[in-house]
C-alpha cells in the first residue's frame, strides 16, 4: 500500500470541468490583487516610492481629467476593433498575426487618398472614397494568406506575419516618398488647414467617433459569432475541419470569407487611425496593437464581450504606465515592468482555472487525521 | 494541512499590517513634501507654468540635454514645471500638449521637429498658451501669436568640433600614423535633411579649415535614434578607413563603436568622456536655458517671444564641452581664437571662398526656407560672401542643403 503510494507524483495537475462563472471570477479576482501586491512589492523595493500613491497615479493617468477619460476610451476602442477583427479568424483556428500589417495597409490607403485626392474632390466624395480603400485594402492584405491556405495549404503563421513588414515597408517607402519637408523622414499633419479627408467630429467632440464606431462593431460581431450561418460555419471549421468537410462546409470558402471580414476591420481601423485620429501615416501608427489585440482576443476566450474588458485593462494599464513615468520621474521602462507583472497574473490564472492541482496525500491515516 | 492554511493566513494579516502601517507613514510623509512644495510655489513672484514634451527619455542625449536644461532653467527662476517624456510624433504630442494646457501650464514646449504640427494644433486651441518648439519651420509662415520656433547656430559649434578633429587629424599626419590623404573622416547622419546636412558641413569645413587635406564620408541611418544602426553605421565608416567618427544622430551608439575601436570621436549633445575615456575628443551642444530664461523674462514682462529664435555663441546657447584625453595639443588655443573670430564677424562658418559645388564656387542659391507646398527654393540666402545659415529674416532652423565637394554621401535612401 505505501509502496504504490510513493510512484504517485507530488503534484498531480488534472483537467477541470468547467467552473461556475462565480468561481472562475474569483480567480481572476484573487490574481490582480495578488499582481497588484506583486507591483507594490517591486515598486518599493526599486524605487522606494509608496505604492499606493502609485496605483492613485495609474488611475489619475487613465481618468484624471475629461480629456484623459476620452482619451482613454478612444485608445480602447482601437484596440478592441482591431481585436475585433482578429477573432473571427481566431475562432476558425486560423492564426492571423497579421493585424499590425492590415492596419497599416489601410491606414496607407486612406493617406493616399488625402495626400494624391485632397483639394480634387470635396469631403463630400473623398470620405466614401476613402472608407472604401481602406477597407480594400485591409481586406486584400488579409486575402492574400488566405488564399494560400486554402489554395495549398500553407502556414498561415509565417505568411500573415511576413505580411506585416511588407506593410511595414510599404509605409516606409511611401513616408520617404511623401516626406515634408525634404530628407526629414515624417510626413506631418496631411492637409492640416484644409482638413481635406479628415473624419468629421462627431457632436463637437474629437474622440467621439472611434469609440461609436467600436460599440457598433461590437455588437455586430457578437451576433455575426454566436447567432448566423456563418459564425456557426467558421467555428465549426475551428472545431475540425474534417467534420466540416462532412457536413458540406466549403472549408477554403470560409477561411477566405472570414479572412477578408477580419482584413477589412483592419483597415477600418487603419482609416481611423490616420483620416480620424492622427492624420498622418507612420510606420509606428499602430502602435504594435495589432499584437496585444492577439492577446486580448485570447484573454477573452473570443467572446466580443469580454473583450472590452480586456482591452481595458491593457489601456489603461498603459496609461496609468506612462503617467507614472511623468509623476513620479520614473523611466518609462519601469511602468512596463509593472503592466508586465500584471499581465503575468491574468494570463498565468487562466492555468488554475482549466487545471486542478492536486499533492499527493502523505498517507491514509493523515488524511484520516486532519 | 488544515495548520498549514491558519499559518499561512496568519503570516499574510501580518504583512498586510505591517503593509498598512508603512504605506500610512509614506502617505504622511507625502502630505508635508507636498505642503512644502506649495509654499515654495507661493514665494515666487511668476505666474509661469511651463510644460515639457521629449521624444525620448534621459537615455537619448539629445532628450537629455533638453531635460537638463529645462530643468536647469526652471529652478533657476523657481518656476513650477512639469516634463512628459516619451512623446512620439503623432496624436499622442497633440495629447500631451492639451494635457499639459489642462493642468495649467501657460508656456508648452517640444523638443522634436516631428513635433510640430501637432503642437501648431494645440496652439490653435490654447491661444492663451505659449507654444515654443525647438527645430521647426513653420512658425514665420503659421501666422499664430503664440506658437514660435527656435534654434541656435549649432553649425558654428560644429565649426569648431570641426576644428577639434581636424587638429587631431594633423597630430596623426605628424605622429606617422596616417599620410596626409588618408586624413579621411566618418559621420553618422540621421537623415539627408538640411539639419543634418548643415552640421556635417559645417563641421568639416571646421577640419578642413587647420588640415587641407581632409575629406570625408557620410552614411545615413534614416532614424534620429537608433543605437544598433548607428553603430553599425560608425563601423562601416572605420572599415572604410575613416580615422575619425562624428555624428548627428541621438544615441551613444556612434561614440561606443569609435571607443571599441579605438577611433578618436567628436560626439554630439554633450560629452560622451565618461563612457568612451580614450577616444572623446569634444562634443558641441545647444544649451537651451538662455532660450528658456529669454521666454520666461518675455513672458513675465508681456512682451511677445520672437517668432523665430536664433540663439548663438554670443547667447551662450552654442556651447562646447571640455576637452576630452584623445584632443590633439593647442586644440583649445585654435577653438578659442575661431569663436572669437565668430563672434566678431570676421569669420563666417559658411564663406563661399572656402567650398565649391560641382567644382564651382557658389555665388546664389535660392533656399527653401519656406515649408509650403512646392518645396522650391523661395529666398536668396547668400549674403555678402557666406551662405546666411539661420540669419536674420529667413527662419532659425537650418535651411543649408548644399553637397559640397570633399564631402562623399554613402547612402542617400533617407
Amino acid at each position: 500500500m505505501a509502496k504504490a503510494e510513493n510512484h504517485e507524483p507530488f503534484i498531480h495537475i488534472s483537467k477541470r470541468d468547467v467552473l461556475p462563472w462565480y468561481k472562475s471570477m474569483g480567480i481572476r479576482a484573487v490574481a490582480i490583487l495578488a499582481a497588484l501586491v506583486a507591483c507594490a512589492i517591486v515598486t518599493m523595493v526599486l524605487t522606494g516610492d509608496n505604492p499606493i500613491s502609485i496605483y492613485a497615479a495609474i488611475f489619475r493617468g487613465a481618468f484624471g481629467s475629461a480629456r484623459k477619460t476620452w482619451v482613454t476610451l478612444q485608445s480602447m476602442s482601437i484596440l478592441l476593433l482591431i481585436s475585433l477583427a482578429l477573432t473571427p479568424a481566431f475562432k476558425m483556428r486560423f492564426w492571423n498575426i497579421g493585424g499590425e500589417g492590415q492596419v497599416l495597409i489601410g491606414g496607407l490607403a486612406a493617406a493616399a487618398c488625402m495626400i494624391c485626392l485632397g483639394g480634387k474632390l470635396s469631403n463630400g466624395v473623398l470620405i466614401p472614397v476613402m472608407i472604401v480603400a481602406s477597407i480594400a485594402a485591409g481586406a486584400f492584405w488579409a486575402f492574400i494568406p488566405a488564399f494560400l491556405k486554402a489554395k495549398w495549404n500553407t502556414n498561415e503563421t509565417l505568411s500573415t506575419l511576413m505580411m506585416n513588414y511588407i506593410g511595414i515597408q510599404l509605409v516606409a517607402y511611401f513616408t520617404v516618398y511623401w516626406e515634408v519637408p525634404k530628407g526629414s523622414g515624417k510626413i506631418g499633419i496631411i492637409n492640416q488647414n484644409g482638413n481635406e479627408g479628415w473624419l468629421p467630429q462627431i457632436a463637437g467632440s474629437k474622440y467621439l467617433l472611434a469609440i461609436i464606431v467600436a460599440v457598433v462593431v461590437t455588437i455586430a460581431m457578437y451576433i455575426y459569432l454566436n447567432y448566423s450561418k456563418h459564425g456557426y460555419e467558421l467555428t465549426v471549421v475551428g472545431e475540425s475541419e474534417q467534420t466540416a468537410r462532412y457536413v458540406g462546409i466549403k472549408v477554403s470558402k470560409v477561411i477566405i470569407r472570414t479572412m477578408l471580414l477580419s482584413g477589412a476591420i483592419c483597415g477600418l481601423v487603419g482609416l481611423l487611425l490616420v483620416a480620424g485620429i492622427n492624420h498622418t501615416i507612420t510606420t509606428t501608427i499602430t502602435d504594435g496593437q495589432g499584437f496585444t489585440a492577439v492577446m486580448v482576443s485570447w484573454m477573452a476566450k473570443f467572446n466580443p464581450i469580454y473583450m472590452i474588458f480586456a482591452s481595458f485593462l491593457i489601456v489603461f494599464l498603459n496609461r496609468g504606465a506612462s503617467e507614472i513615468s511623468t509623476a513620479f520621474g520614473l523611466n518609462h521602462s519601469f511602468s512596463d515592468i509593472l503592466t508586465g507583472i500584471i499581465l503575468f497574473f491574468i494570463i498565468g490564472c487562466e492555468f488554475f482555472i482549466t487545471y486542478k492541482i492536486s499533492f499527493r496525500k502523505k498517507n491514509g491515516k493523515e488524511e484520516k487525521a486532519s | 494541512m488544515k495548520k498549514i492554511t491558519a499559518l499561512v493566513l496568519s503570516l499574510v494579516m501580518a504583512l498586510g499590517l505591517v503593509a498598512c502601517g508603512s504605506a500610512s507613514e509614506n502617505n504622511a510623509s507625502n502630505n508635508a513634501q507636498a505642503s512644502t512644495e506649495q509654499g515654495a510655489s507661493v514665494e515666487t513672484v511668476s505666474n509661469i507654468k511651463a510644460g515639457f514634451i521629449f521624444l525620448h527619455d534621459e537615455n537619448s542625449t539629445y532628450d537629455l540635454n533638453f531635460l537638463n536644461a529645462a530643468k536647469e532653467a526652471c529652478e533657476k527662476a523657481g518656476i513650477e514645471y512639469e516634463i512628459k517624456t516619451n512623446i512620439p510624433e503623432g496624436q499622442e504630442c497633440y495629447e500631451a500638449a492639451c494635457e499639459l494646457a489642462d493642468n495649467g501650464c501657460n508656456f508648452i514646449f517640444a523638443d522634436s521637429f516631428g513635433h510640430e504640427d501637432y503642437m501648431i494644433e494645440a496652439a490653435k486651441e490654447y491661444p492663451e498658451v505659449q507654444f515654443c518648439h525647438a527645430t521647426g519651420t513653420k512658425a514665420h509662415t503659421e501666422g499664430l501669436d503664440n506658437y514660435h520656433n527656435a534654434f541656435a547656430s549649432i553649425y558654428e559649434g560644429r565649426y569648431l568640433a570641426g576644428i577639434a578633429a581636424g587638429m587631431k587629424l594633423n597630430e596623426m599626419i605628424e605622429a606617422g600614423e596616417i599620410t596626409e590623404d588618408q586624413a579621411k573622416m566618418g559621420y553618422v547622419g540621421a537623415f539627408t535633411y538640411a539639419e543634418v546636412i548643415s552640421g556635417y558641413t559645417s563641421f568639416f569645413l571646421g577640419a578642413r579649415s587647420v588640415c587641407p587635406s581632409a575629406t570625408m564620408e557620410v552614411t545615413f541611418t534614416g532614424s534620429w535614434y537608433d543605437e544598433t544602426a548607428e553603430k553599425e553605421g560608425a563601423n562601416k565608416l572605420i572599415e572604410n578607413g575613416c580615422v575619425l567618427i562624428s555624428q548627428h544622430a541621438d544615441s551613444m551608439g556612434a561614440p561606443t563603436a569609435c571607443e571599441t575601436a579605438g577611433v578618436p570621436d567628436v560626439s554630439y549633445n554633450g560629452s560622451t568622456a565618461s563612457a568612451c575615456p580614450n577616444t572623446f575628443i569634444v562634443s558641441s551642444r545647444i544649451n537651451w536655458v538662455p532660450y528658456f530664461e529669454y521666454c520666461f523674462d518675455c513672458m513675465n514682462n508681456g512682451t511677445a517671444i520672437a517668432t523665430d529664435w536664433s540663439g548663438t555663441i554670443e547667447t551662450g546657447s552654442v556651447v562646447l564641452t571640455d576637452l576630452g584625453s584623445a584632443a590633439a595639443e593647442g586644440t583649445q588655443e585654435a577653438i578659442d581664437a575661431a569663436s572669437a573670430d565668430i563672434v566678431a564677424g570676421n569669420l563666417h562658418v559658411f564663406d563661399t571662398a572656402t567650398f565649391t559645388v560641382d567644382g564651382a564656387a557658389v555665388t546664389s542659391y535660392m533656399a527653401d526656407v519656406d515649408t509650403d507646398a512646392n518645396y522650391e527654393g523661395d529666398h536668396e540666402v547668400i549674403v555678402d560672401g557666406y551662405f546666411s545659415e539661420s540669419g536674420e529674416g529667413f527662419r532659425s532652423a537650418p535651411y543649408f542643403n548644399l553637397n559640397i565637394d570633399g564631402i562623399s554621401l554613402l547612402d542617400t535612401a533617407f
